[in-house]
């Protein structure tokens, strides 16, 4: 599993790769070591030295197969699930021998340890060998390229390069030439068996299934939470904007138009006074009503979908906002209204802080995922963390989406909202507005 | 004056009809849904319509649809449409054919009566009448990027009334100032933000709205 769009890895190139592979064969040995210590540990275990050797031997493996995890993120941008942490050391009360025994009985049971050492058993003769076929190649083909010229003459009879027979200067040069291959291969093959190791590394380090189950289980849980307390808290702020606008307003109205009936007889102009003031609270009744409904649902959303409600947004703009959607049909309205919202949080921030003249609004649909980018040319230095874009990440949450901020100090300012749904057809419209 | 009426609310249907009865309008079809709206649109030739934007089938902006859709067909068919909110792209899409004889407006503002009627009677002749509440947010949004910096507060309060479709007489009435006066705001106005000046009421409402949206 790739990581989308975040840092590219495998930066340095092909030499850097030849590094690499030289380090995952060298640090086969360590890998070979650790396993090693572990099996010795478990070995001892009947005669109770085991208990004692069994958890830092672990620990060692644990911290290789770590290393292998990072790297593999690093060089290839595979991202291998860590397992969950091998069991803590006991804590004080607990560290006599049988908190030790305990530990490392817990160890036996933990199917991350397992699977540490079946890849420490592995790895030695499988990725690293893997690692050293390219490794070879550039290393003999150096030895023909560069090294055959100046010391063919003193290996005499029967040296072969490969399958040439280095006697004469025109086979020299054979082999030569054929170095230099062998060194272009090599590295040619590179960053592929890197990328390879990775995947055969993930096969075998990968958490095991229940353990990203029980992950996802927590995430799901956690993030449901989040919903619910948005929720609760929307119709507690829908409740109270309620009560304090319209509701206060039919009130203070009702009011009104019982001291102006009073009135109506002995003091019709006053009447009329207090009628007009009736109208005037009506209207702004149905303001608030109006702004209430904003808040919760913008119409032109409900009405024409995110594409033209990110226009209308443009258009209420006080920078000049450039909107390019591509989007088939309408997107289901959660997702339509996460989108509404992030995109006018992102507007506000970049009319606040950016400094630019114009934003560049993209809205686009491919392969079952909504994304929207907000640019723009201002000083940059967003802040990942204020409290608008934190709410923005939360409300991405539910929908497994994404938020990536890229703002250096200086500018300029991107801003990409990923989020996973289907579309409701296959009907393309796409055109752009300027605001 | 032949009107069509389109509200799916009998209540406002029926206060709408008789409201314009009462000032002189004859109704010729009041309409509950989009495509009978565009079917009388373009049947009974009205030379006004009155068209609430959310309408059956879809209740989305099947009004406003049916309303654009007839003016494809006959530009410049003079329509009024109202809603509940307004939106700057519906203004932005109304405005958008340049020839006048639109209208948009909050609901609320059929509650007074006589502004209403006034607004019916503009559209019809050919004239353009925006909600203040869009004429405000054109105006906060060229207020912050300073193109209309150059103006006095009194001249503002004139370049919107102007905006929203109002007469000089209006204008004058509503400031409390004298005609001649608001003609004096009116050329420093369009001197300043260098817009043609225009004789006729709609091509220099049309000219404030084109800079305001700039």
């Amino acid at each position: 599993m790739a990581g989308r769009g975040g840092t590219r890895p495998g930066i340095g190139g092909a030499p850097a790769d030849i590094g690499r592979c030289q380090l995952l064969s060298l640090a086969a040995f360590a890998v070979a070591g650790a396993g090693a210590l572990v099996i010795g540990a478990l070995l001892l275990l009947p005669v109770g030295v085991g208990f004692l050797l069994l958890p830092p031997a672990a620990t060692a493996l644990r911290r290789m197969s770590d290393r292998y995890r990072d790297w593999a993120a690093r060089w290839t941008g595979t991202v291998i699930s860590p397992p969950r942490p091998l069991p803590p050391r006991p804590t004080p009360p607990d560290g006599g021998p049988a908190g030790r025994h305990r530990r490392a009985l817990a160890l036996l049971g933990d199917a991350g340890f397992w699977h540490d050492l079946r890849w420490a058993w592995a790895e030695p003769w499988t990725g690293a060998l893997l690692a050293a076929v390219p490794l070879a190649l550039v290393e003999y083909g150096i030895f023909g390229a560069a090294v055959q010229p100046f010391v063919w003459r003193l290996l005499g009879d029967g040296n072969w390069y490969a399958f040439v027979l280095v006697d004469s200067t025109p086979s020299m040069l054979g082999a030569l030439a054929l170095g230099l291959g062998f060194t272009a291969a090599g590295l040619r093959l590179a960053p592929v068996v890197l990328r390879l190791h990775a995947r055969w590394s993930g096969r075998l380090l990968a958490a095991p299934y229940t353990t990203e189950l029980v992950r996802r289980i927590e995430h799901l849980a956690g993030s449901r939470a989040d919903v619910l307390d948005v929720q609760a808290a929307e119709l507690r702020r829908i409740e109270r904007d309620l009560h304090d606008g319209a509701q206060a307003r039919l009130v203070s109205l009702g009011m009104t138009l019982d001291e102006a009936t009073r009135l109506l007889d002995h003091d019709p102009p006053a009447a009329r006074a207090l009628l007009h003031e009736v109208r005037a609270t009506a209207q702004r009744a149905l303001q608030d009503l109006r702004d209430l409904v904003h808040g919760v649902l913008p119409p032109v959303l409900a009405d024409r979908g995110l594409g033209d409600a990110v226009r209308s947004l443009a258009l209420d703009s006080h920078l000049d906002v450039h909107v390019e959607a591509a989007l088939p049909g309408r997107l289901p309205a959660p997702v339509e209204s996460a989108g509404y919202f992030a995109v006018a949080e992102l507007l506000a921030n970049a009319a606040k802080h950016s400094g630019a003249p114009e934003v560049r609004i993209r809205l686009s649909h491919t392969d079952g995922l909504l994304r929207v980018t907000v640019a723009d040319e201002g000083r940059g230095g967003a802040d990942p963390d204020g409290s608008g874009l934190r709410g923005l990440r939360r409300r991405l949450e539910p929908f497994d989406g994404s938020f990536v901020l890229h703002s250096p100090r200086g500018g300029p300012t991107t801003a990409t909202l990923e989020i996973p749904c289907a579309s409701s057809s296959q009907k393309t419209s796409s055109s752009s507005g300027t605001g | 004056m032949r009107v069509v009426l389109a509200e799916d609310l009998f209540l406002l249907r029926d206060g709408l009809t008789r409201t314009l009865q009462d000032h002189g309008f004859e109704v010729v079809a009041a309409v509950d849904n989009g495509p009978a709206l565009l079917k009388s649109l373009l049947e009974d030739a009205p030379d006004v319509a009155v068209v609430d934007i959310r309408l059956p089938p879809t209740f989305s902006d099947e009004g406003l649809q049916a309303a654009l859709a007839a003016r494809r067909i006959r530009p410049a068919l003079p329509v009024l449409v109202l809603s509940q909110y307004v939106d700057q792209l519906y203004a932005h899409e109304l405005l958008a054919g340049g020839e006048g004889a639109i209208g948009y407006l909050l609901k609320d503002r059929i509650t007074h009566t006589t502004q209403f009627v006034d607004a019916v009677r503009t559209v019809a002749a050919g004239g353009t009448v925006m909600d203040p509440q869009v004429i405000a947010r054109l105006l906060a949004r060229s207020d912050a990027r300073g193109t209309t910096a150059e103006l006095t507060p009194r001249e503002l309060d004139v370049l919107g009334l102007m905006a929203e479709g109002r007469s000089n007489a209006a204008v004058a009435g509503a400031l409390f100032i004298s005609e001649s006066a608001v003609a004096k705001h009116t050329a420093a106005i369009f001197a300043k933000l260098r817009i043609e000046p225009s004789a006729d009421d709609n091509r220099r409402v049309l000219a404030v709205l084109a800079y305001l949206k700039r």
